[in-house]
Formats: structure tokens, sequence, C-alpha cells
């Protein structure tokens, strides 16, 4: 194979410049607004996933939002979906980034949960990468110290 | 629309892995330099020379809040009349565009940089995403487009070879770039046997970090044709935004794209894109989008685009050669990829493509995109009639 050129670090021939090596630090707040915190609530104490639903558009948003994409209109219809669903897709990340919840590899998935119109995006285990299919039956695992966090959900796994 | 909006001179630097030789205004100077010596033309408060400049950078990137400060006194702005844009830069050249629309200005600058070596590119990917239903997880740009590349195989039977000649295609066409960083003569088995990153991306399916910076210069229709001999049109030009939440999209699909592409070509009285343009470029920052992204535009119908790069149609000196400068795969940064794009369109219209130039070409087309799976799309259509 031909050599990769982003493999070796460019020699810049008499080179008298300087490189800085800095860091910023912006601690931040985010809100997770009325609906979300009902949404991440219900997980925390219930290990219930619950979205919301717009009966112009018969759609049942997981994680629930407050306002629906198609029709802009507000959302206050609560419903409570299954905790089993379907992969929709999937990947497995081996590259490390620093601010992975878990060591990699790790699996990523979208799962549509019954009762769901959307995916939720959240991780996969209990599961060997080669048996991993669109379309394969997953289940939520719950954490046990669950806090309000969407990480409440530890992972999905094979039914 | 009045007058028409002409290109009359665009400049890209080299591509580089790493510029630790340049500060990101030396390094934007390099292309604004260009442009000007090529116009003759001055920053003016009269008129008579540039009346607008229009920057395209990144804070994130730049590691700094308000990342045009870092340019200004190198894109000749001083004391003048600003924009910044902080997606992908060519609504950098679209709101030059509409600046010049709008009556009020006659000619603008456009320059973007970006210095991925400088930056955490993962971090800053991480940071793009929704903070309490995305970020935690971890989820990067990688990880989110190998979500995309796994369902859009699935759904249109699209195969990790046929992804594979992209790149086998892109690197081989940068060997005829001067600007392109990373030529390589590649096998399809080469990609294939390359390192999985995150499957079904390898290595080779992605795209090195580069360094680089593109400038242009855009006049209404009198001025252009007074600036250059050979101007090239903006005849249309779109933008269209996604849901931000991965688990709304069918990652398979790509509305906005499909939408953006409507607007522009409707723009550019265009009817039937894959016989009306001669030449495009397409953002790709992995293998795969490339494939998508032409499905999106209409340049082949939906889960063709496999079949389409089987057949050679897009190689250069096939019907219709898509990224003959070796696209963002052979190494453009973010940000500066659309303007990449335009700038690639205008030098292949105006015949000046060197050995890249695809014989005749009238009408070019240049896409973009900005954030996770494309989720602003942007394209534009370039003529030289
Ligand atoms: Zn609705």
């Amino acid at each position: 194979m031909a050599e990769l050129m982003q493999d070796r670090v460019e020699k810049l021939k008499d080179l008298d410049v300087f490189v800085y090596h800095g860091k910023i630090y912006i601690p931040n707040t985010y809100t997770a607004g009325a609906v979300g915190s009902r949404f991440l609530i219900e997980i925390r104490d219930n290990k219930k996933i619950m979205g919301t639903r717009c009966s112009t558009c018969d759609v049942v948003y997981v994680p629930a939002r407050s306002v629906c994409k198609h029709c802009f209109s507000q959302l206050d219809k609560w419903v409570e979906v299954s905790d089993k669903g379907t992969l929709l897709t999937y990947t497995v990340a081996g590259q490390s980034n620093g601010v992975q919840p878990v060591d990699p590899p790790i699996i990523y998935g979208i799962v549509q949960l019954d009762g769901a119109s959307t995916g939720m995006v959240h991780m996969l285990s209990e599961v060997d990468f080669e048996k991993l299919a669109i379309g394969m039956r997953v289940r939520a695992v719950f954490a046990e110290k669950r806090v309000g966090s969407i990480l409440d959900i530890k992972y999905f796994a094979p039914l | 629309m009045a007058e028409r909006v002409g290109i009359v001179a665009v400049a890209q630097t080299k591509y580089s892995p790493n510029r630790a030789d340049a500060n990101e205004g030396e390094l934007v100077y390099e292309a604004v330099k260009q442009v000007l010596q090529e116009t003759g033309l001055k920053f003016a408060q009269d008129g008579t020379g540039i009346d607008a400049t229009v920057t395209c950078s990144q804070d994130f990137w730049d590691g700094r809040t308000i990342s045009s400060c870092n340019v200004m006194s190198y894109v000749g702005h001083h004391h003048s009349d600003e924009d910044k844009v902080a997606e992908d830069s060519l609504n950098a050249v679209y709101t030059a565009f509409a600046r010049i629309l709008s009556g009020h200005q006659d000619v603008v600058l456009v320059a973007t940089h970006c210095k991925e070596s400088q930056g955490d590119k993962r971090g800053i990917e991480n940071a793009a995403m929704d903070p309490i239903f995305l970020r935690v997880l971890g989820l990067d740009f990688l990880s989110a487009a190998a979500l995309q590349a796994r369902r859009y195989m699935y759904k249109y039977g699209i195969t990790p070879y046929q992804c594979a000649r992209v790149v086998v295609k892109n690197r081989g066409n940068a060997k005829r770039n001067p600007f392109a960083q990373e030529p390589l003569d590649l096998t399809v088995e080469d990609v294939l046997g390359s390192q999985v990153l995150a499957s079904p991306i390898r290595r080779l399916d992605a795209k090195p970090t580069s360094d680089g910076a593109c400038a242009m210069i855009l006049a209404t229709e009198r001025k252009a044709k007074k600036l250059c001999q050979k101007p090239i049109w903006i005849e249309g030009v779109s933008n269209c935004y996604e849901t931000h939440y991965l688990g709304d999209r069918d990652l398979a699909e790509c509305d906005a794209l499909v939408k953006a592409a409507k607007k522009a070509y409707k723009m550019a009285d265009i009817t039937d894109a894959r016989k009306q343009v001669n030449v495009a470029e397409i953002s790709e920052e992995y293998s795969y989008q490339e494939l998508l992204w032409m499905e999106g535009l209409g340049l082949c119908g939906r889960g063709e685009a496999g079949k389409i790069i089987d057949s050679g149609m897009t190689q250069l000196g096939g019907q219709l050669p898509v990224n003959p400068s070796g696209g963002m795969l052979s190494g453009n940064p973010t940000v500066v990829a659309g303007m990449t794009r335009i700038a690639e369109g205008v030098l292949q219209l105006r015949g000046e493509a060197g050995e890249r130039q695809v014989t005749g070409a009238k009408r070019a087309l240049a896409h973009g995109f900005t954030g996770v799976c494309g989720q602003l799309q942007g394209v534009m259509i370039l003529g030289k009639a």
C-alpha cells in the first residue's frame, strides 16, 4: 500500500516558529427544559420511556420534546413507549475520543422503540460484534443508580 | 434578478496536513493576496474597489470566541464592512452573493480558513452534539457518519467495495491537482484492508487532517465583465437544514440535500441535472458520502450511485466527472471545503483546471455541508455563458 502522508509529520525546513499549547476552560450549564426534564425523571424514577405525541402528524417523539418538527405545534400529549425496540443501524466505534462514557470499542446504535415514530441514539452491549444486525430486537437495560441522565439507560441489549 | 453575480477571481493554498509555519491570518492572506493581485482591486469606501468582506471560520476550530478576530487584518478588512459565516464556506459565498443582489455593494471578497492540525477534531465534533441526549454518549461525527453509512448501505445495497472505489478515484484524481494534499495510488483492496475506525468506515474511507485557505471575489455583472475576461456566473444557490437529533432522521435519506438541490436547479433553470451539469465537486468527508450526496443531488436515482461508480461514469473522462480535484478525501479542511468545491468549479469553467480539466465543461455543480451526517446542505450552480 502506498505510504500515507498523514502518518508522518511534515518536516518544514529551517522552521523558526513557536507553537503554543493551550486549553480553554469554560464551564457551562445546559437546561433540559420542562419536557426533557420530565422525560429524564420518568426514566430515573419509574424506568419508563416516555414520548410526546403530535396528533396532527401522527408522530410519537422519543426522547420526548416540546415542539413538532413537522407542523411546529406545541406538544403536550405524553405516551409511554416500550422499553423494547428494533435496531435501525449500528457501528462499532474503535477510536477513543476522550469524551466517551465507557472505554472503546463502543457499539452505538439507533433503536426504534415499539410505539415510537423516531429512533433513540444510544449504546449497545451484551452482544458479540458479529451478531449485530439491522432489524435485531433489543431492550433497554437501566442503570442501577439513576441520576436523571440519558445514561440512566445503561445500554440496549439483545432480547 | 436584475444583474447577475459573477466570480472574478479564485485562489487556494496548497492543502497541507500541518501549516505550523503560518498562523490563521497568514494562511488566509496567501489566498487573499492572489485574488487582489489578479484583479488589481483595492479596498475602498468610494465604490472603486472592494466594498465588503465575508469571512468563514469556526470558533472551536480556531480555539477562540469570535474566530474572525483572528483574520481581520489579513483580509484587508480594516475599517470596512464585514460579515462572518461560521458554517461551511459555500454559505459564505451565498451570503456575499446576497449582499451584491441587495444593490448596496458591487464587489465582495470572501475568504475562509481552517487549521484542523491545531484542534481536537473528535472533541470539537462531540461539542457540536446536543449536550443532554447525544454529547454524553461520546458520539463524534465519525461514529455518527458510521451510523449513516451502515443505514444507507443496508437500505440501498451499496457495498464497501463501491465506497472504496470512490476513494481510489478521488485519491487518484488528486495526482492531477497541484493544490491537493494527499494524492495516492490505491487499489480497492488497499482501502478495504485499512484499519476500521468505526465500522463500516475504514481509515482510507475518511479524509486526512488538513490545513488550508481559499479566497474569491464576487462582483455585479457590469463590474465582473470589467474586472475579468472570464467571469463565472452564479446561476443558482440554495441551502437546507436537517433535524439535529439523529434518531429523527432516516439516515439513509438526505431530504435536506434533495430540497436544496431542487431550489438551486430551479433558480438555474436546470430540469435534468445529470444532463445539464458537466462536472460536480461534492464534499465527501467519508467515501459513502459522495454516493449518498450524488443521489440527494439527483445526479442519479436513489440507490443507483453504487452502479454509477462501478460504471466509471464519474471518473475524469466519464460522462459526469465527480471530484476531479480529488475531493475532500484527498485533504481539504472542514469549513473551507465548500469554497474549495466552488473554486474548482470556476477553474473548470474557465478552462484553467490543467491536467484535471473536464473537456468543454459549461456548467458546474458545487456542494458543501456542515454538521453531523450532513445536517446543513448547500448547493451552488456555476455557469460560463
Ligand atoms: Zn405535528
